[in-house]
């Protein structure tokens, strides 16, 4: 029973970073934009989340606050970088799966170069701590599960209902799916479509960096080149895999991170198989279950990935 | 609208694409306050300074040219091979096995049979997302990355299991690399003093052959046409899905042979951290080159320039060599959004109209 | 968003014109409608009626010419500034987001006034409400638009012009889609609010044309060529100035084919992109050396049909004989490998592929050809002289082969790809909107080599809006509605006016 309250224990703090880079990415595709450079705005967020408190503390302890401020900085850089593909795909109308990956290679570069600089080594920080609530954490089962997570998981738990509400109840939620639906649709009537899908991909990056500065400041407690690990590119195909609701890609996020939960709780009991088929087992879930959801956009944003442009006629 | 406009046009767009990616560049080396000129020189210049950099940078583009020919084939077909990373990993581990399976045979036996399991073994790993894509509808960019990620696990796995080093084992080091392969599978060295391979004219071959197999035969004919336009090759009776797989597999057995090559020319054991970057340079080599044999070439070498040359920054200037990643991708940004700024008919309508106006306003004035 | 309190009591376009590359699509026209008039926008597919609507609601700025509400000039820079001064649309292709319900398809017109955090839905539903009751127009808010039929999507759209303070209409083509009773539903609802709101809507429907509006303006190529009131002019009138002249000319007999033809189709079923049955039991027959025009307003099944017939979308019932060979659900290797010539529609996306050169477009279909492949090398000798041939004999304007074919002009592309078409020897051709958006020279020549392959003894099957180019051609006018045939008319006793009206879905005896 223990096993199985370690995995579950494990696997949702796991899955904080796929699921905000997920809900961020949800936002983008939904307006009809993919972004492949996902991988790339986590790197930077990664790097940027644990700049400050590094800087500040040297790998010693330092005030929340620095933390914080390392998480604001890294949405904030992730939101430009967000714009800045928008100039790309948006503005200029390139394809976005190629510009994608030019993102990805920029981000996962600059963040090796400015750590490189201005960091260096394998520095560990104290990061962001568990932050159990007090009375239901001492709950049996329940317990360990769900209330002695550090602070973000509960915000990124709570950021679920968040995004739905957002998506489904404003009215800029409105504008972003009639954007990525029928973007001819919501021109005629007065709705900025171009405008919309920057607004759209600003929100995406702001939470694919604050993903990244997840896993520097509370996961892993440190950065490295191989920190992201393929899930900026996990949490694009989990938005096809969750067809563009947010309930159903918290599903798909914790699929994922209870398998490597589990990978890691094997390892742990000792059971003789090897190490990196067990690492393998998430990326090849992904393509088994993109290979079986039968690709119903007609759920989705039907103008997904095609430039808008209003001369043009169809 | 003349024909000089539009040459001025098309030369106007790609120096401020140029000068927007080195603005760019320049953006992080001012964050990091390194001197910009100083790097962009270092990158461009100093591996050209003597006979063994120049040699280097050979090195790299062999590997670069042959990925991205396979690129250009896929790219051309319409589908978009993210994957090379995994491939060429499967293509070194063929190769190898066949190296460690038949130490026995002599050279003409023994290095063409690696070279074609290489081949072999990236073909099946391009095969995969080929097939997904067209029976199934997957995106082969994601399949292709996800593939990468599997690739270089099992990659691991083998070197530190069944393809170990049996010295590594009694020494008890655990690096996770092969033993040195039999001299019959070594590419010679070419040029006395550097690292130059007989792989070069591999790669030159491999160039003829694209060019030979895309722009000379119906069968290339019909794979451009169902890139360039999925409609109207279907339309014309070309079946679109199979050259997709077709496509894949040829993109993938490129990689898996540039594998096998790496391994032959240059280390002649498998070790880790050969692919190092070489699938997704070979993307942006593929679209510098402008998708053609004659363009990845000088491409190929001018990206083999810049990787040498980031390393060298980290020497010279305090630069770090992940830099080059970050030109790689800064370089394709541009080139996508270049590529849509000539092609739209109206913007260069416009421009022609203000140019008019200008122009004819001087000539009254 | 506040109903516009102010009347449209005149609205005025002068001399405007636009521009896209390589087409004119609006030529100085002018046009006025006063306090509750119904103008009817008449003109065959390209005239440019669309277009122009499209520059009245903000979507398209016009290269020279102006817009005038209530005498004063007005600048709409996007639909928002059209909705403020009390213009809404109902577009042909309906402008309403499938995966959401009638209520956000409607928000969203409201969303710039509210505060970012709550979707003031109730207002919205008030505002429906209001609009429902004066008009009598019944929706049901929470309804998805993909649950709708095509009759109750538009009355959605109407709802949502109206919920947007429309007080001036503009209809284009408001009963493409409809059944004849959705249709009749549509004129009396349009004709009750004529008392409150001016319309104008645009149709190629003579009967609609005369029933509902008080004048017609009709278009040719982006140019006004007559304008008048309603009253004053009979459908057949009407039909004969949309079409130009009525002179065709003389021709040889065509063969009788004695239960022999060449083309089949019996019975046969299609879907359309939307799901409905778009080809809905249709027979048609074509003998050898004969050409059918198959006359109908676009949207009636013509795009399924020919696709459908070249392999391209799968049928779902019935049968398609080439020569007796059945060719339904076969690939389009197969269809073109059994004879089957074939210029689409779209001539640019689909006929030639834009970025390969005139000579490479030539052997589109034959790269495996024994004439120009040799053990699958490509013969550039062979592919050159063939396309210099086919050059010279086609009279392709270009500078050499090498040019790409997505630069040539509409014309000298149609030329391409009928000169590949027709050099390739088919057993039958069928011809989609051949001559659509060329100049007369184009169009002539076009015609002139289909007479030839009649001679030849090829069958042909001419699918055309344009009822002089069918008059023309044809031995034998078919007039397809609504996925069938409607009727079929010998050359001897067709007409623009008995076809106009068989376009309309009215059969001869209800001519008005």
């Amino acid at each position: 029973m223990d096993f199985v309250v370690n995995i579950f224990a494990l696997g949702i703090p796991f899955s904080v970073a796929l699921l905000l880079a997920s809900l961020g990415e949800m936002f983008n595709q939904r307006a009809g934009v993919f972004n492949l450079g996902c991988e790339g705005i986590m790197a930077m967020g990664a790097f940027l989340g644990m700049l400050v408190p590094y800087s500040v503390g040297q790998g010693g302890p330092v005030s929340g606050a620095y933390n914080i401020l390392g998480l604001l900085l890294a949405m904030g850089i992730g939101a430009l970088l967000g714009l800045f593909f928008g100039l790309v795909v948006v503005t200029f109308r390139a394809p976005q799966g190629i510009a994608g990956i030019g993102l990805q290679m920029f981000g996962v570069g600059a963040a090796g170069t400015l750590f490189r600089h201005f960091v260096g080594g394998t520095q560990s920080i104290p990061g962001i701590d568990r932050l159990p609530i007090p009375v239901l954490s001492e709950i049996p089962v329940l317990g360990p599960v769900l209330f002695s997570h550090n602070p973000l998981v509960y915000m990124t738990f709570l950021m679920v209902p968040a995004a739905w509400y957002v998506l489904f109840k404003t009215p800029w939620g409105l504008r972003v799916r009639a954007a990525g639906t029928n973007p001819r649709a919501a021109d005629s009537i007065g709705v900025k479509v171009n405008l919309v899908r920057f607004q759209a991909l600003a929100v995406g990056g702001a939470l694919a960096g604050l993903a990244g500065a997840y896993l520097s400041l509370c996961q892993v407690k440190m950065f490295s080149d191989e920190i992201i690990a393929g899930r900026g590119f996990i949490a694009v195909a989990l938005v096809y895999f969750g067809h563009w609701r947010p309930l159903k890609i918290m599903g798909g996020a914790l699929l994922f991170s209870l398998a490597q939960a589990l990978q890691l709780a094997i390892q742990g009991q000792g059971i003789d198989f090897p190490y990196e088929f067990a690492v393998m087992l998430p990326y090849a879930m992904v393509i088994v279950v993109l290979a079986f959801s039968r690709e119903s956009l007609l759920l989705g944003p039907t103008a997904l990935g095609k430039p808008f442009n209003r001369e043009m006629r169809t | 609208m003349t024909k000089q406009f539009k040459a001025l046009y098309k030369t106007v767009v790609i120096l401020l694409a140029a000068a927007a990616a080195m603005l760019l560049g320049a953006l992080i080396l001012w964050t990091i306050g390194a001197d910009v000129t100083k790097t962009y020189s270092v990158i461009i210049l100093e591996p050209l300074k003597n006979k063994i950099q120049i040699g280097e940078v050979l090195i790299r583009a062999i590997p670069l040219t042959i990925i991205a020919l396979g690129i250009s084939v896929a790219y051309r077909s319409g589908i978009i091979n993210i994957g090379a990373e995994g491939q060429m990993a499967m293509g070194i581990l063929a190769a190898t096995a066949v190296a460690l399976a038949l130490p026995g045979l002599p050279k003409y036996a023994l290095l063409p049979l690696a070279m074609i399991a290489g081949t072999l073994g990236g073909a099946a790993w391009g095969f995969i997302p080929g097939i997904l894509k067209a029976k199934l509808h997957v995106s082969e960019l994601l399949s292709t990355v996800m593939l990468n990620y599997i690739a270089a696990q099992f990659y691991t796995f083998c070197l530190r299991g069944p393809m170990l080093d049996p010295a590594e084992i009694t020494m008890g080091s655990g690096t996770p690399q092969s033993m040195r392969l039999t001299k019959a599978i070594w590419l010679d060295r070419l040029v006395p003093g550097t690292r130059i391979h007989t792989g070069v004219y591999i790669a030159l071959a491999m160039a003829f052959i694209i060019w030979l197999l895309l722009w000379r035969t119906s069968w290339g004919y019909k794979m451009r046409a169902a890139g360039a336009s999925e409609r109207a090759a279907r339309y014309g009776g070309i079946g679109v899905a199979g050259y997709l797989v077709v496509a894949m597999m040829i993109s993938g057995a490129f990689a898996g042979l540039a594998g096998a090559v790496e391994i032959a020319g240059v280390h002649r054991r498998a070790i880790e951290g050969i692919t190092g970057g070489y699938g997704f340079s070979g993307i942006v080599v593929a679209l510098f080159g402008g998708l053609h044999p004659a363009g990845i070439i000088p491409a190929s070498f001018f990206f083999g320039l810049l990787i040498v040359g980031a390393d060298m920054t980290q020497r010279m200037v305090g630069v770090p060599a992940n830099m080059v990643l970050v030109l790689q991708g800064i370089i394709i940004l541009v080139i996508v959004a270049t590529r849509m700024v000539l092609a739209n008919p109206y913007l260069m309508e416009r421009v022609w109209r203000r140019y008019q106006k200008l122009t004819r306003r001087d000539k009254e004035a | 968003m506040e109903p516009n309190a102010r009347k449209i009591t005149s609205l005025r376009v002068e001399h405007i014109t636009k521009r896209f590359p390589g087409v004119l699509a609006c030529n100085d026209i002018s046009l006025s409608v006063a306090e509750g008039e119904v103008l009817a926008l008449v003109g065959e597919n390209g005239a440019g009626k669309t277009t122009l609507m499209n520059i009245l609601m903000g979507l398209y700025r016009p290269d020279e010419g102006r817009i005038l509400i209530n005498g004063e000039e007005v600048v709409f820079r996007s639909p928002n500034d059209a909705f403020a001064a009390g213009l809404g649309m109902v577009h042909q292709q309906y402008m309403l987001v499938a995966n959401m319900t009638v209520l956000e398809n409607i928000a969203l017109g409201f969303t710039q006034a509210w505060s970012p955090l709550k979707l003031n839905l109730d207002m919205v539903r008030a505002r429906i409400d209001e609009v429902a009751a004066k008009y009598g127009l019944a929706v049901d808010p929470d309804a998805f638009v993909w649950q709708l039929s095509v009759g109750e999507q538009q009355r959605v759209e109407l709802v949502k012009t109206l919920c947007l303070g429309a007080r001036f209409l503009i209809l284009d083509e408001p009963t493409s889609a409809l059944t004849p009773q959705e249709t009749d539903e549509l004129i009396l609802l349009l004709k009750r609010m004529t008392s409150k709101l001016s319309i104008v809507f645009i149709s190629h429907k003579l009967h609609e044309v005369k029933n509902l509006s008080d004048k017609v303006t009709i278009l040719r190529h982006g140019s006004v060529v007559f304008e008048g009131s309603t009253a004053d002019h009979s459908s057949g009138d009407i039909a004969a100035l949309m079409t130009g002249r009525e002179i065709h000319l003389p021709r040889n007999e065509a063969p009788t084919c004695e239960g022999n033809p060449a083309l089949e189709i019996r019975g046969l079923k299609v879907r359309s992109d939307r799901g409905f049955l778009a080809v809905d039991g249709l027979d048609l027959s074509v003998c050898a050396g004969e050409i059918v025009g198959l006359a109908g307003v676009s949207g009636n099944g013509q795009r399924e049909l020919a696709e459908a017939i070249n392999g391209l979308r799968k049928v779902e019932g019935g049968e398609i004989l080439l020569f007796g060979q059945e060719l339904a659900n076969r690939s389009p290797r197969a269809v073109i490998d059994a004879g089957m010539g074939y210029i689409p529609e779209e001539r640019n996306t689909e006929g030639i592929v834009p970025s390969f050169s005139m000579k490479e477009n030539f052997i589109l279909k034959d790269a495996d050809e024994a004439q120009f492949s040799a053990r699958s090398f490509l013969r550039l000798k062979e592919i050159d002289r063939n396309a210099e041939a086919l050059r010279t004999e086609f009279d392709i304007r270009s500078p050499d082969t090498k040019v790409a074919a997505g630069s040539l002009s509409g014309g000298n592309i149609q030329k391409v790809i009928l000169a590949r078409e027709i050099s390739r020897k088919p057993r039958f051709l069928i011809a989609v909107y051949p001559t659509r958006g060329l100049d007369m020279g184009a169009a002539e020549f076009i015609h002139k080599r289909l007479l030839e392959k009649r001679l030849e003894g090829i069958g042909i099957l001419l699918i055309s809006e344009e009822l002089e180019e069918i008059l023309d051609l044809s031995d034998r006018v078919a007039v397809i509605f609504k996925g069938r045939i409607i009727d079929t008319l010998d050359r001897r006793s067709a007409d623009s006016r008995k076809i106009g009206i068989l376009m309309a879905g009215v059969h001869n005896d209800e001519a008005v």
